[in-house]
């Protein structure tokens, strides 16, 4: 649109006060990318002061440090995987894969990596099913349309804010000093977290539940159990499931982190793993990993499009 | 309601009334398989036997040691004179001299464990701890400490040792050689000076007229330098370091979701089914962004760790790869929600590629994706934490020296606090932004809808 093309003042007036804005607007747009690009630079070297190793030094180096993974005989990739004796084997504990069988009945066994993962699993799985067991009845007692008394619904809220916020290591450490290292005081860990976080998800979903079932069910008489038994609950499951099985997912992850901090599975194996640089381990190891969080991932999506459809996939986690 | 009406309503409504079996079952189903793997669970952890091992008499301890602090003093009694003694590196300093031991006339000792109502008083013959009312005298010459009168329940007679527990304040051990006092305080004990420095043990006036008009305590350094730089090398609490680390979390957290977005954004617009020029490059990115969520934090915080040596940069690094995957995911996702009538006239006027995804499908977007971005980073700086713990910088890894050692749970709780702190500072810078863009959203949604 050239000036040319405007015939009166009104439009001529209209055209500026359109561009006064825009002009202003694209400043302050400019002024915020600015502003990040200049964080963004600074944490950027900082990070790299900061750390050990400085990025243009490593960079060069970054196929080296890939070149150790890269095992002399790719069949030992399958057979680290699957316990099964390796020719490479010259006593070392890189290749060392039959030690590792978990036998369960005669001569039939369980590869040890596949072992670890069902624990690390088993550690997602406990601690979700901690975290919804507990967050159910806190999100109906932190929810402002269930629970009217304020004070009560003021301490839910925190406690549960607390628990979501708390660093799972910090209480990872403490349950090991107390039922000792490993995947317990991991389960105890994340499942603390889990309710905290899976409690704050419901509350919300409570609070935005359609009133009218509960409304005829207080009509009736019911008390507050049947109210949120009847009037709540069904509404609302399908949700709470949906959610849940996303935070299987995420625990999973958090899960196999704590492993590498001492609370058993498979991240403990594959931080050893990858520090002392066995290759064809390092491979399965992550191989294994990557193929059941896609499986969760997928079952999980899966279920939730079943549970609620499409809008399990808007933003949540 | 007579058996008639009843019938005719469930004639009228047959889905309800006559469901298919497992319809009708499944929540049995479900509860009953959710009690048959914790049966599992429970066997597969061995739970009875961790939780019968387990300590939980300890519990109560560290908790209170996050608050708290204690005080050994050791009294020998085989030397020619009784000195008390405190162990090196004491919270007391160089030259302890605390109000709480007193050195009777009569040449006798006594420790004020709790005041008067819980204390020791002691020679080299004899003994008598108070606590709790009670006093129990301590005979030390017969070759072992001997209980005269009735023991309390809170007084344990070892065989060369009586211990004497006095709950929370501290306890009493006496053998026929020394007597061994703990006494607890609360609090964090020299938070802000350690021992070495000049103004440890000065009241806080005193230090603060020291800063504005003392004299140099240090030559050649003036005193609220020093003050500043006793502080910041706080030998027990390590104030510096702790920062520092806290605020590289920050970084990484900053850093790898913001370079995860400005990657993830162009990628976006090939991954989504209605944008992309070709339905193969939209599959091979989609994989591609599971593939980088899947491969998980931890594998790459491991691998970075090793590339580029522990710290924050590979953190950051971690936290990049991931936030590629996810951000990836979610921004295509939004794009492939977007209402194509923008698109569509924006292209009526014969705008190219780029000019239509800015005109046309950006105004829609970008605020689900600025909000999006925000929640990321919110819970990329609590994770942030936990991979530290495996090298990748920040301050995961020094809490979890602090804890391996089980002794310094105040130091682990100052952590603690400072990270609850951080986590809920920037919880709420991510709110409050995504409230402010929410309102853009509910008020273009709202012109939308007056628009029809």
């Amino acid at each position: 649109m050239t000036s040319a093309t405007l015939h009166s003042d009104a439009t001529r007036r209209q055209a500026d006060a359109w561009r006064r804005q825009t002009s202003l607007r694209r400043f302050y747009t400019a002024l915020g990318v600015g502003l990040l690009l200049v964080a963004m630079g600074a944490t950027m070297w900082f990070a790299d002061e900061a750390n050990a190793g400085h990025f243009f030094d490593r960079l060069p180096h970054i196929l080296d440090f890939l070149s150790w993974l890269v095992p002399k005989d790719w069949n030992d990739v399958w057979r680290a995987l699957f316990d099964i004796a390796s020719p490479s084997d010259k006593g070392t504990q890189e290749f060392n894969f039959p030690l590792g069988r978990v036998y369960v009945w005669g001569g039939f066994y369980i590869p040890e990596y596949f072992e670890l993962m069902l624990t690390t699993v088993n550690v997602a799985l406990v601690s979700t099913f901690i975290g919804f067991v507990f967050a159910v009845p806190f999100s109906f007692i932190a929810a402002r349309n269930l629970t009217p008394n304020p004070v009560l619904r003021l301490v839910v809220k925190r406690f549960m804010e607390l628990l979501r916020a708390f660093p799972e290591i910090v209480i990872a450490g403490l349950f090991a000093a107390i039922v000792s290292i490993g995947p317990v005081a991991a389960i105890i860990a994340i499942g603390l977290h889990s309710i905290g976080a899976l409690g704050k998800l419901f509350y919300e979903i409570n609070e935005n539940i359609d009133m009218r079932p509960e409304e005829g069910l207080r009509a009736v008489g019911a008390n507050w159990f049947e109210r949120v038994r009847f009037a709540d609950l069904p509404q609302v499951l399908p949700n709470f499931m949906s959610y849940t099985l996303l935070r299987i997912e995420i625990n999973v992850r958090i899960s196999t982190i704590m492993g590498a901090v001492g609370g058993g599975g498979i991240g403990e194996e594959l931080k050893l793993s990858i520090s002392r640089g066995f290759g064809a381990k390092t491979l399965a190891l992550v191989l294994l990993l990557f193929v059941t969080i896609f499986l969760v991932d997928q079952f999980s999506a899966w279920l939730r499009r079943k549970l609620v459809g499409e809008q399990a996939f808007l933003m949540s986690a | 309601m007579t058996a008639d009406e009843l019938s005719a309503i469930e004639e009228r409504h047959p889905q309800i009334f006559q469901r298919p079996v497992y319809k009708r079952f499944w929540p049995v189903l479900l509860i009953a398989g959710t009690v048959l793997y914790l049966g599992y669970a429970l066997w597969f952890f061995s739970l009875p036997q961790v939780l019968r091992e387990s300590h939980w008499e300890r519990l109560p301890l560290f908790l209170s040691q996050w608050i708290s602090y204690d005080l050994q003093p050791e009294f020998r009694l085989d030397q020619p004179e009784i000195t008390p003694k405190y162990p090196r590196f004491s919270a007391l300093g160089e030259n302890p001299n605390p109000d709480w031991v007193i050195k009777n006339p009569d040449g006798t000792y006594t420790v004020r464990i709790d005041g008067d109502a819980k204390s020791v008083t002691f020679d080299k013959t004899r003994a008598t701890i108070t606590a709790n009312g009670v006093t129990v005298p301590i005979s030390l010459t017969g070759g072992k400490p001997v209980v005269t009168g009735p023991v309390p329940d809170w007084v344990t007679v070892h065989d060369d040792e009586t211990v004497a527990k006095m709950g929370f304040a501290g306890e009493v051990r006496v053998t026929v050689d020394r007597v061994k006092v703990r006494k607890r305080f609360l609090g964090w004990a020299n938070f802000v000076f350690d021992t070495r420095s000049p103004f440890f043990g000065k009241p806080a006036g005193e230090v603060i007229s020291l800063i504005v008009s003392g004299p140099e305590l240090q030559p050649g350094t003036s005193n609220l330098a020093l003050a500043a730089g006793n502080i910041w090398n706080n030998a027990q609490w390590q104030h510096g370091d702790v920062w520092t680390k806290l605020l590289q979390t920050v970084v990484m957290a900053f850093l790898g979701t913001l370079l995860g977005g400005i990657v993830a954004f162009p990628l976006a617009f090939f991954a989504a089914r209605n944008i992309t020029p070709s339905g193969l490059l939209s599959q091979v990115l989609k994989r591609f962004f599971d593939f980088m969520r899947s491969v998980d934090m931890l594998i790459w915080a491991l691998f970075f760790t090793r590339a580029f040596g522990p710290g924050p940069l590979a953190g950051s690094a971690a936290i990049f790869f991931t936030e590629i995957g996810t951000l990836g995911k979610t921004y295509s996702e939004a794009l492939e929600n977007i209402d194509d009538k923008p698109r569509e006239g924006v292209l009526s006027t014969g705008a190219n590629g780029i000019l239509v995804q800015r005109y046309g499908v950006l105004p829609e977007v970008v605020p689900v994706f600025i909000s999006q971005t925000l929640y990321q980073w919110e819970s990329n700086t609590r994770g942030a934490t936990i991979i530290g713990a495996v090298g990748a910088g920040g301050i995961g890894l020094k809490l979890w020296e602090a804890m391996r050692t089980n002794s310094n749970w105040a130091n682990v709780f100052y952590m603690v606090l400072l990270t609850l702190l951080v986590v809920f500072i920037f919880d709420n810078i991510s709110n409050f932004l995504r409230r402010r863009l929410s309102r853009t959203l509910h008020d273009y949604n709202r012109l939308q809808a007056e628009r029809g």
